[in-house]
């Protein structure tokens, strides 16, 4: 573990969250979800959890993104509150 | 708005009370902690047990494969039944047989979202050329799971992400004439059924459910350790199966609807 990487990994894991949850276009807050994976997902990797990291990068960021993308294109776009 | 100001409250609340109980927690790796040393006056702790014994007790090098796979395995057999379960309901309340008419509506058409055929084409030819590498690392892992990272469920998202990208590539139609609805409802139950089979198989032979060693005599090896090494694989490939056709089935009925016609 590295604390100035931990640090940045952090920062970027607090602001990627924060983002996904205000952002009205949904199509971008699935996006910045998948970010927000994927920096979970090095944050793993970084802890020394490889197999949780290596599932966290193909489920996380990879498959529910997807999915996530998909519900939204099959709803609506544009979030009301 | 209301609503939003007690919800604010409730997370900074729950958020607050999670931070003041994480700092009864003992350092990170520290190793006089009961997960590491075992309780005091006790017995030695399990993750001891398992750093050092599970090589011999297994013969698999990746001790997380052994604890899931093996001295877990109760756990990853419903894990998968989860997998299932949670595939079925989304088959359960989205897909429909009537044409033209899906049970969830679309509120709002935007067709902002298909950007022309230009881009269809660039995106098509790269998912076509990810397709056979994704599928061969994913049969990797799943094989390899014993000594590297990964195993089953790795490898199972990654072997239904392949066919979602074909899906992506071309339209559903094309992924769907490779894995077809009966075959990946079929492999969904097989999965399941080669894990359970597995654990019923050591039943037959006169052990408890799951416990490996006892397959020696089906997989002709030279001991209990590498029958459970075995075991471990097929275990891996039923999850693999299941965990694969499930991933597909959940996008293949949330992208088109339901309907299994159109999709993204």
């Amino acid at each position: 573990m590295i604390l100035s990487f931990d640090i940045i990994l952090l920062v970027f894991l607090v602001v990627a969250a924060i983002i996904s949850l205000s952002v009205k276009d949904l199509l971008s807050a699935s996006m910045i979800f998948g970010i927000y994976s994927f920096l979970i997902c090095l944050l793993w990797a970084d802890m020394g959890a490889v197999d949780v990291a290596f599932t966290e990068a193909a489920v996380g960021a990879g498959v529910s993104a997807l999915f996530l993308i998909a519900t939204v294109y099959n709803t609506k776009r544009s979030s009301s509150d | 708005m209301i609503a939003k100001i007690y919800a604010t409250i409730a997370v900074f609340i729950t958020g607050s009370l999670l931070i003041y109980g994480v700092s009864d927690f003992p350092r990170f790796g520290d190793a006089r902690s009961p997960a590491n040393a075992g309780v005091e006056g006790g017995a030695g702790s399990i993750s001891e047990y398992y750093i050092t014994k599970s090589y011999a007790d297994t013969k698999v090098p990746n001790i997380v494969t052994s604890v899931l796979a093996d001295y877990r395995s109760y756990d990853t057999m419903f894990e998968t039944v989860v997998i299932f379960v949670a595939g079925m309901s989304i088959f359960a309340i989205l897909r429909t047989f009537r044409s033209g008419a899906p049970l969830v509506e679309n509120f709002r058409k935007d067709d902002s979202f298909i950007d022309g055929d230009h881009q269809r084409i660039i995106v098509g030819t790269t998912c076509r050329l990810a397709v056979p590498v994704v599928q061969l690392f994913a049969l990797y892992v799943i094989a390899h799971g014993h000594h590297s990272p990964g195993g089953g469920f790795q490898g199972g998202v990654l072997l239904g992400a392949s066919y979602i990208i074909l899906a992506l590539a071309d339209d559903l139609a094309a992924a769907l004439r490779r894995l077809s609805e009966a075959r990946y409802l079929m492999l969904a139950a097989v999965g399941i059924a080669i894990y359970s089979g597995l654990g019923f198989l050591c039943m037959l032979l006169g052990q408890n459910f799951l416990d490996y060693g006892v397959l020696e005599a089906v997989f002709r090896t030279d001991g209990p350790e590498m029958a459970r090494s075995h075991s471990m694989l097929g275990v891996e490939i039923g999850v693999a199966a299941t965990v694969m056709a499930i991933m597909f089935a959940i996008y293949a009925n949330l992208a088109s609807k339901g309907t299994l016609k159109k999709a993204l």
